[in-house]
């Protein structure tokens, strides 16, 4: 398994801001429960642009081993 | 050929040959007439691979059909071609039928095409239709069955030959699409006899081996044959039992292969199969843009809600404060100071006119006015006691008398009493 999958990966992100939203929309809040919703939507957008905006596709090569085994090298594109 | 002997020529009467020369149009002719009598070249399917096509003007088609052997002049009339949905290129192998004949201005026989069609295809459309028909009635392709892609797949499993186009054309998509997502490379050929069960490993290496969250197989444009590893029943099942949801981007548009019928979605290019896998960085870019305004717009109204909420309870606060009654008893106070005031100025006035008129009564009341107009008063000189009788002084006694403008002593010098006082 990908160690990419234990940080927020954008799906997540992207859930939970759109939940953000809709919470700070039409949920019962104090105002402190509301500026703490906002924040954390703000962060969660920035983060979601980031994530699109520095994102460098990354391929691999599915390659079998000797043992029957697979493993996974960087594929380069031939120019 | 009734050539009459003429016997001019002895060397021809050797072969026992009608020595009478034939002209070449007759030649032609008896060679033509024998062909057109031949029913197997009347009625003939010929298997060669097309070169020289050409398509004149008028719309009649000439081209050579050759083997590694031999070549075969061809042509096919105007009305034929138009029967025909399409012509063959050069260099296709075809299955031509006709009839041979002699074209008598060149004296050469060549092969008169009234159909033409790509060798092979016939028999490979007939496999293709029955293979599909008897997966379709094993439910392979149930649409029911069918999975939805991933929405934000972070991990790709591509499937094709690490050296073709198609894997370039799915790289670039990808990474101008949604760069987030990783690529796996499950490489394969995809074309000839070890492709299929090359493609059937690399689906389920996939599967076994990696956590991608769907998979492409794909493979750029070709022909009915080169495509043919895609129309195999093996890896239609490997695409049907994948874990994960597959796309398939096989071929042109018209293309259409087992594989499509069995993937989960079908795309018609490489290209448009990366496009379906991953959503669009621009669209969510814009979405989270969107969410980062209603964010505000939200917080805004929350904030507006508050204010108001506040203004109103400071209004009511201010309704119940000591301030106001405390102003108002102020100004009653104010009120009041004033309205006495105005009061007391009348009182003083009219006190005041009421002492006027009562100096003046004075005025007129006062002895001293009698004093103008020749009366005097007259004091005792020791007790200073205003004198109205005669009894009141002696002769002799110094007395004060007032008069106008100042006063004077004098002395009494007599007394003389009236009789009406006597006789009180």
């Amino acid at each position: 398994m990908s160690e990419k999958k234990k940080e927020l990966a954008f799906e997540a992100a992207f859930q939970e801001l759109e939940e953000t939203v809709q919470r700070l929309e039409d949920g019962e809040l104090t105002l402190d429960e509301a500026i703490a919703l906002f924040e954390r939507g703000q962060a969660l957008a920035r983060l979601c642009d980031e994530k699109l905006e520095r994102a460098k596709l990354r391929v691999n090569q599915l390659l079998p081993d000797a043992d029957g085994s697979y493993r996974e090298v960087p594929f380069e594109m031939e120019a | 050929m009734n050539v009459e002997p003429n016997g001019r020529s002895t060397q021809l009467n050797l072969f026992g040959l009608s020595p009478e020369p034939m002209t070449v149009a007759q030649v032609t002719r008896y060679v033509r007439n024998l062909l057109d009598g031949d029913y197997v070249l009347q009625d003939l399917w010929a298997e060669g691979e097309v070169s020289n096509l050409k398509v004149t003007a008028s719309g009649h088609a000439y081209f050579t059909l050759k083997d590694d052997q031999a070549s075969l002049r061809c042509v096919m009339w105007r009305s034929d071609v138009r029967r025909q949905d399409s012509l063959p290129q050069d260099g296709q192998s075809v299955l031509a039928h006709g009839r041979i004949s002699v074209y008598e201005p060149a004296g050469t026989y060549q092969f008169y095409v009234d159909h033409v069609q790509l060798a092979g295809i016939g028999r490979l459309h007939l496999e293709f239709e029955a293979l599909k028909q008897r997966l379709t009635k094993e439910v392979l392709f149930d649409p029911m069955q069918k999975r939805s892609l991933p929405l934000f797949p972070i991990r790709m499993g591509v499937v094709t030959s690490p050296t073709a186009a198609a894997l370039r054309d799915i790289v670039n998509v990808l990474a101008r699409r949604y760069p987030l997502v990783q690529v796996v490379l499950s490489p394969t050929l995809v074309q000839g006899e070890q492709a299929p069960l090359q493609i059937v490993a690399a689906i389920q290496a996939l599967n076994k081996h990696t956590d991608v969250d769907a998979i492409i197989v794909a493979r750029g444009g070709g022909s009915l044959e080169e495509l043919w590893a895609f129309n195999d029943e093996r890896v239609a099942r490997a695409i049907v039992a994948s874990r994960v949801p597959v796309i398939s981007g096989v071929g042109h548009e018209v293309d259409f292969t087992i594989a499509d019928f069995a993937a989960d979605v079908r795309a018609p290019t490489p290209s448009a199969a990366a496009e379906l896998a991953v959503p669009d960085r621009m669209e969510l870019q814009a979405t989270v843009h969107g969410q980062g305004m209603r964010l505000s717009g939200a917080l805004q109204r929350r904030l507006a809600e508050r204010r108001q909420s506040l203004d109103y309870l400071v209004q009511a606060l201010q309704r119940c404060s000591p301030v106001g009654r405390i102003q108002s008893l102020r100004q009653q106070v104010d009120e009041l100071s004033q309205a006495s005031g105005v009061w007391l100025r009348h009182l003083l006035a009219l006190r005041r006119e009421q002492l006027n008129g009562l100096a003046g009564r004075l005025t007129t009341l006062s002895p001293f006015a009698t004093l103008e107009r020749g009366y005097a008063i007259v004091r005792h000189g020791d007790t200073g006691r205003v004198l109205t009788s005669v009894q009141q002084v002696s002769v002799g006694e110094s007395i004060a008398v007032r008069v106008r403008d100042g006063e004077f002593d004098a002395t009494v010098g007599s007394t003389k009493a009236e009789k009406e006082a006597k006789n009180e």
